[in-house]
C-alpha cells in the first residue's frame, strides 16, 4: 500500500497529461498554466513554510555540540564541530549543506569483525545522497540554458565538466546516469532493507518515483527520442518572457517531462521535501555554542513561582539554628 | 500453544516470531520492567501540576481528564509556536534511517520502536493527522492517524524510554534531536498527570527542601560531617566547611547525590579535600543544595522553577562567581539554560581563580565553572602537588556524559586531569566516546529500580565498549563526571562486567592529591588499604 | 565417515541456520540491523550472537566440556535476560540447534546409521541447555540484587548517620563479581 499508492498515483499523472494533450488538446494548460501555476505555488509555499518555522522562536541556545568547547586558550577547540562564533558556524554549516557533515560520520567504524572489510549501507546512504542531491543541482542548473538567449558561461563551464567523457552525440552527461542510479538505489533501500521500510511512508516513495520519472522522460528525450530542442527553447522563452507559446512538434514526452516537474515543484512545499529549506533554520546546527559567553534571550520568557530563601528559611529555621548554619531573620 | 508432538524445528514458531505488521498498525504492548511506576499525587501536588490521581500503566482505563485530546492538542498548537526546533522537526525529517541503529535502547533492546525516527514519528504522525493540510486529506496514506488512547499510552511509553542523550542529533543530516522532541512529549504528558514517581518526586523534594534528595539542612550537615571525619581517617586533617556564608567568595553547587549514594560520596569528599588544600574562600549552600534539574525532563516551567535557587542564593551570599560539581544533564541546563531563563546574572563577576588568577572568559556570561576546567586550570599552572602512583592500582577509562560532550563540549578537560592523577589510562573504541558517546541508559530520571531490565538493555552499548577495554587493558574503574553515571553505571558495571567499579573524577584527584601537613596515606578516599602503601600492621 | 566429520563439514552451513534463527526471534527490522552491523561496539548484540554460538558449536563439535562454553552461554544469557522475560523465549535458542543439524544431516544420519551417535550429540545440547538455564536464572537474580544494591548504596550514608550500621570485623563479601561493593561493612538494623 505504502509503494503501490505513489506508484499508481505517478503513472495517474501521466496517464493525465498524455490524455490531456492526446486527446483534448490541452497543451496550453500543460505547457503553460500548469507550470506558471506550479511555480508560484512552489515560491508561495516555500516563503509560507520559512515564515512559519520563523515565526516560532528559538527560544533557548540548542546547538548539538560535536567536538572540544572553546575553554581556556591552552585547550585547543574543534572549531567547526563546536562553533562558538558565526564564522565557524557557517563553515559548520556549509560543511553540513555541501557535504553532508553529519551523514558522513556515519562512516567512521574502527575494528570489524575478521580481517574482511564490509562496508555498511551507511557509507552508500551518504554517497548516493550526495550523488543524488549534486547531480540533481547541476541538472537544473544545465537547464538554464532553454530559459536564457544566449547560454551564460557559467551554464557552458557546467556542461562541458557534465560531459567532459566526450561519448556520443549528443554528449552524454555523467550526472544524467548518477542521478538515476542514485535515486534507484535510494528507492530500493526503501524497500530491501527492512529496518528502513519499516519507517517509510507513502510521501518518502512519491517523490523518489515522481523524480524517477522526470530523469526518465529528460534522458529519453535527449538520447533517444531526439527531441526538438529548438522548440524546447521556443516554449522555454515564452515561459520566461511571459510570452507563452505553444511550438508545434515537441512530442508528448516533454509535456510529461515538465508535468511531472510541475507537479514536484508544486508538492514540494507541503511534503518533507522542505527539508531543503529547514536545515539552514535547524537550530542544533546553526547556532553558536557561546551560551555561557553571551546571553541569549527567550522572547516568552515569563516569570514563574520559586521557592524564595525566606519560605525554605521560615520551614527549617529551627533545624538551621541547631546545627548553626547562619540564617537571615532569627 | 506448543502440541507434545512438535517438531524440533517448528520450536522457534511457537512463540517467538514477532507480529509482521506495520507500525502504526501494532499497538503498544506495555511490558513490566521496562516502564517506572507513575508519580505520587501528592508529589504532583506540591508543584501544582495537574491532573494528579491515581493510576496503573498496566490498567486499560488511565483515569484520563475529560477533553484529554484537547489538551493534548492545544499543548501542541502552543509548543510548535514556542520553540522553533519543534515546529521545524515535525516537518523536515526524511526518513533516511541514520539516526534509526544510534539509539542505545534500539541496539540493546532491538525494539523497533527505538529507533529515534519511528520515536518521533509517534508525535509527527499526530501533528500531520492535526496541524497539516495534507495529513487532514489523505490521512493514513500521508503518515498522519488520530490521537487515541493508545497513541498516548505509546507516547508515555516511549518517552520514557528515551534518555534526551541526543545522540541521534549528531549523525542526523538536519540535526533533528529527539531529545526536543521527548521533552516536547513529556511536557505534554505532564498535562495529563502522566508523570512517573522517580522524576515528580525528586521534583517535589527540590522545590521545597532545595534538593532531589530531600536533604533538609541539619542533615545535609551532618551528612557532610561524616565526609570530614573520613577524611580525618585518610589524611589525619581536619576540614571545617561552612554552609551558607555570607561574603565567601565562591558558592559551590553539586547534585545532592553526591551526599548520599555510594560512590558518589567519595567524589563529595573529593571536593571537600581539594577546596581545603586551596584554601578557598567558598561555601556551601542548603537552600541551593542541588545541581541537577529533574526539573528539566518534565517541563521547561519547573525546570526554569527548579535552576532559579541557584543565582537567587548566589545573589543572597554575595558571592563573586559559582563552581559546579560534576553532573551532566545539570550541566547542560546550566550553558544551554540557565542564563536565558533566570540570567543575566550581572550580580556577579567573571569568574577568575583565586589559585592561578586565570579568568574564565568562556563562562562570561554564566559566571559558573565547571570544576573539570578550575582543576585541568590548578594542574596545567603547577599548583596541586599530586602522587599519580596513589591510583597504580586502577586502570581508568572515561565515559563521556551525553549532556556535557554533546550539549556543551566538556571533552578534553576532564581526560587532561585524569591524565594527571592517574598513570594508566585508557581510552574506550573512537565510535563510543566524546561527542559519540553511549548513554549510561538511565538519564533523564529513569535512573529506577522498577526497570531495572530496561536500564541494563540501555546501558550494554556503553558497558559492552568498557568491557573491551577491561578485556584489553584489565581496565578496572570507569571514571565519570555525572552523579547519575555514578549512581546507575555501578549496577551496570556489576552486571555486565563485573570487575570495574565507578569514580568520580575528583575522587581519584584526591586520591593523588598530596596534602599539606597530612599522614601517610595508606587508605584511599573509600577507606580501602592503598594497595602497596599498606601500614606495616596488617591491615584487617 | 563418523557425526563428527559429517557436522565439520556442515559447520559453516548449521552457524549460519542456527544464528538466523536466532535472529527471527528478533522483530524484522532489528534483526536485519543485528546481521549486518559488523562493527562490534555499534551492535554488540549481533556480535555477542555470533561469537557465542561460534565458539558453542565448535565446543560441541571438538567434544569440549560443557563447562567451556560457560562464559560464551553467560553472554548470551546476560543478554537474553534483560531482553526477555520468559525463560523459554530466552532459552529456546540451544534447542533450535537440534533441529537444525537434524535438517542438515536429514539423509545422511539414516545412511551412516549414525542415530546413536546423533543421539549422544543430543544430550550434549541438552546439556547446554540445562547450563544456559542456571546462567539465565543467574542474571535474573542478579537484576533483583541490583535493585536491592542500589538501595542500599543510595541510603547508605543515611543509614550509617542513624547508627543503623555496624562493621562485623573478618567478614567480606567474596563473590568475585561484587567488587564495588566489597569492602562495605555489613548493614544490620539494631
Amino acid at each position: 500500500m505504502k509503494i503501490l499508492f505513489p506508484f499508481v498515483a505517478v503513472m495517474t499523472l501521466i496517464i493525465v497529461v498524455v490524455a490531456g494533450v492526446q486527446f483534448a488538446n490541452l497543451q496550453f494548460l500543460f505547457g503553460v498554466i500548469i507550470p506558471y501555476a506550479a511555480l508560484v505555488t512552489f515560491t508561495a509555499g516555500i516563503i509560507y513554510r520559512v515564515i512559519k518555522w520563523a515565526g516560532s522562536p528559538v527560544p533557548f541556545c540548542i546547538p548539538t555540540t560535536c567536538g572540544q568547547q572553546k575553554s581556556m586558550p591552552w585547550i585547543k577547540q574543534s572549531k567547526l564541530e563546536n562553533p562558538s562564533s558565526s564564522l565557524w558556524v557557517i563553515g559548520r554549516m556549509a560543511l553540513e549543506v555541501f557535504f553532508f557533515r553529519s551523514l558522513f560520520r556515519n562512516i567512521k567504524t574502527e575494528m570489524r569483525e575478521g580481517p574482511k572489510v564490509v562496508y555498511g549501507s551507511d557509507k552508500w546512504l551518504w554517497m548516493s545522497g550526495l550523488a543524488f542531491h549534486w547531480s540533481f543541482l547541476i541538472i537544473l542548473l544545465r537547464h538554464f540554458r532553454f530559459f536564457s538567449v544566449k547560454v551564460p558561461y557559467l551554464i557552458h563551464v557546467i556542461e562541458s565538466l557534465d560531459s567532459f567523457l566526450q561519448i556520443g552525440a549528443p554528449l552524454f552527461y555523467m550526472t544524467d546516469a548518477v542521478i538515476l542510479a542514485a535515486v534507484t538505489y535510494l528507492f530500493i533501500r526503501r524497500i530491501a532493507l527492512p529496518q528502513i521500510k519499516y519507517i517509510s511512508l507513502a510521501a518518502d516513495y512519491f517523490p523518489l518515483l515522481l523524480i524517477l520519472g522526470i530523469a526518465c522522460t529528460g534522458v529519453m528525450m535527449r538520447y533517444f527520442t531526439k527531441v526538438d530542442v529548438v522548440g524546447v527553447k521556443q516554449l522555454a522563452m515564452g515561459l520566461m518572457t511571459f510570452n507563452p507559446v505553444i511550438p508545434n512538434g515537441i512530442g508528448v514526452l516533454l509535456y510529461i517531462h515538465l508535468f511531472l516537474i510541475s507537479v514536484l515543484f508544486a508538492y514540494f512545499p507541503f511534503s518533507k521535501l522542505v527539508h531543503m529549506a529547514g536545515v539552514f533554520l535547524s537550530p542544533t546546527r546553526n547556532m553558536a555554542n557561546n551560551s555561557r559567553m553571551v546571553r541569549h534571550i527567550n522572547p516568552w520568557n515569563y516569570p514563574v513561582h520559586v521557592h524564595t530563601y525566606e519560605e525554605y528559611e521560615n520551614d527549617f529555621r529551627e533545624k538551621m539554628k541547631m546545627v548553626e548554619i547562619p540564617v537571615d531573620k532569627e | 500453544m506448543a502440541k507434545f508432538t512438535t517438531k524440533p524445528n517448528e520450536l522457534s514458531k511457537i512463540n517467538l516470531i514477532p507480529p509482521q505488521t506495520e507500525w502504526m498498525d501494532t499497538p503498544v504492548e506495555i511490558k513490566e520492567h521496562m516502564f517506572c511506576h507513575p508519580a505520587k499525587i501528592k508529589d504532583l501536588e506540591t508543584v501544582g501540576f495537574p491532573n494528579a490521581r491515581e493510576w496503573k500503566p498496566t490498567e486499560e482505563d488511565w483515569k484520563l481528564p475529560d477533553n484529554w485530546e484537547r489538551t493534548i492538542l492545544e499543548g501542541m498548537q502552543s509548543l510548535l509556536k514556542k520553540y522553533r526546533s519543534f515546529s521545524l522537526f515535525m516537518d523536515i525529517c526524511v526518513r533516511c534511517g541514520a539516526c534509526a541503529d544510534k539509539c542505545h535502547f534500539f541496539i540493546g533492546s532491538g525494539d523497533p520502536k527505538n529507533m529515534p525516527v519511528l520515536r518521533a514519528e509517534l508525535m509527527r504522525s499526530v501533528y500531520r493527522g492535526n496541524f497539516t493540510l495534507a495529513g487532514k486529506i489523505l490521512k493514513k496514506i500521508s503518515g498522519a492517524r488520530d490521537l487515541t488512547v493508545n497513541v498516548l499510552k505509546e507516547w508515555w511509553y516511549y518517552f520514557y524510554q528515551c534518555t534526551e542523550c541526543r545522540r541521534c542529533s549528531v549523525f542526523c543530516p538536519y540535526g533533528i534531536d529527539q531529545a526536543e522532541i521527548t521533552m516536547m512529549g513529556r511536557e505534554l504528558l505532564n498535562l495529563l498527570g502522566l508523570n512517573i514517581g522517580w522524576i515528580a518526586g525528586p521534583v517535589a523534594a527540590c522545590y521545597m527542601k532545595g534538593n532531589h534528595l530531600g536533604l533538609e539542612p541539619h542533615t545535609i550537615k551532618s551528612s557532610i560531617d561524616l565526609f570530614v571525619d573520613d577524611i580525618e581517617t585518610i589524611t589525619g586533617i581536619k576540614i571545617t566547611p561552612s554552609f551558607n556564608r555570607k561574603g565567601a567568595e565562591i558558592l559551590f553547587v553539586t547534585p545532592s547525590g553526591d551526599l548520599f549514594a555510594n560512590p558518589g560520596t567519595y567524589t563529595a569528599m573529593g571536593y571537600l579535600m581539594l577546596f581545603h588544600e586551596l584554601g578557598l574562600d567558598y561555601t556551601w549552600s542548603t537552600y541551593a543544595s542541588e545541581g541537577g534539574n529533574f526539573g528539566f525532563f518534565t517541563t521547561n516551567e519547573m525546570a526554569k522553577r527548579l535552576n532559579s535557587k541557584i543565582y537567587a542564593e548566589a545573589k543572597r551570599l554575595g558571592v563573586k562567581w559559582i563552581l559546579g560539581g560534576e553532573c551532566g544533564h545539570m550541566w547542560r541546563v546550566l550553558s544551554q539554560y540557565m542564563d536565558t531563563w533566570n540570567g543575566p546574572a550581572d550580580f556577579l563577576e567573571v569568574p577568575v581563580s583565586p589559585i592561578t588568577g586565570t579568568k574564565f572568559e568562556n563562562t562570561r556570561a554564566t559566571k559558573m565553572v565547571h570544576i573539570s576546567e578550575f582543576t585541568a586550570d590548578l594542574i596545567k599552572n603547577g599548583k596541586l602537588k599530586l602522587d599519580k602512583s596513589r591510583n597504580d592500582h586502577l586502570k581508568v577509562t572515561f565515559h563521556d556524559s551525553c549532556n556535557t560532550s554533546r550539549g556543551m563540549g566538556l571533552l578534553e578537560e576532564p581526560r587532561y586531569v585524569l591524565k594527571n592523577v592517574c598513570n594508566h589510562f585508557y581510552e574506550m573504541p573512537e565510535n563510543t566516546i566524546r561527542e559519540k558517546t553511549f548513554c549510561c541508559g538511565s538519564g533523564t530520571g529513569l535512573n529506577a529500580s522498577e526497570n531495572m531490565e530496561l536500564r541494563m538493555r540501555g546501558g550494554f552499548p556503553r558497558a559492552n565498549a568498557v568491557k573491551h577495554v577491561h578485556d584489553k587493558h584489565g581496565v578496572n574503574m570507569l571514571a565519570n563526571i555525572c552523579a547519575i553515571d555514578r549512581a546507575t553505571l555501578s549496577a551496570s558495571m556489576d552486571y555486565w562486567v563485573p570487575g570495574v567499579a565507578v569514580a568520580g573524577t575528583t575522587e581519584l584527584v584526591a586520591n593523588a592529591l598530596v596534602m599539606k601537613g597530612e599522614i601517610e596515606r595508606t587508605l584511599d578516599i573509600r577507606l580501602e588499604p592503598l594497595p602497596g602503601k599498606e601500614a606495616s600492621e596488617e591491615v584487617n | 565417515m563418523s557425526l563428527k566429520d559429517l557436522l565439520l563439514e556442515k559447520r559453516a552451513a548449521i552457524l549460519k541456520r542456527w544464528l538466523d534463527a536466532i535472529y527471527q526471534t528478533y522483530p524484522a527490522e532489528t534483526s536485519i540491523f543485528l546481521q549486518k552491523q559488523k562493527d562490534q561496539f555499534a551492535n554488540p548484540v549481533g556480535y555477542t550472537l555470533a561469537q557465542g554460538t561460534e565458539a558453542i558449536l565448535d565446543g560441541l563439535l571438538s567434544g569440549a566440556d560443557t563447562e567451556s562454553a560457560t562464559p560464551f552461554i553467560d553472554s548470551i544469557m546476560r543478554i537474553r535476560a534483560v531482553q526477555e522475560g520468559a525463560p523459554s523465549r530466552a532459552l529456546v535458542f540451544i534447542f533450535l540447534l537440534k533441529g537444525i543439524i537434524r535438517e542438515l544431516l536429514g539423509q545422511s544420519l539414516l545412511e551412516r546409521h549414525l542415530a546413536e551417535e546423533m543421539a549422544l550429540l543430543e544430550s550434549a545440547i541438552d546439556a547446554l541447555a540445562l547450563r544456559a538455564f542456571d546462567s539465565f536464572v543467574k542474571y535474573r537474580e542478579k537484576i533483583y540484587d541490583l535493585k536491592a544494591n542500589e538501595t542500599k548504596n543510595m541510603t547508605y550514608r543515611l543509614l550509617q548517620q542513624a547508627r543503623l550500621l555496624v562493621e562485623i570485623p573478618g567478614e567480606y563479601q567474596d563473590d568475585e563479581e561484587n567488587t564495588s561493593d566489597k569492602s562495605k561493612p555489613k548493614e544490620v538494623a539494631k
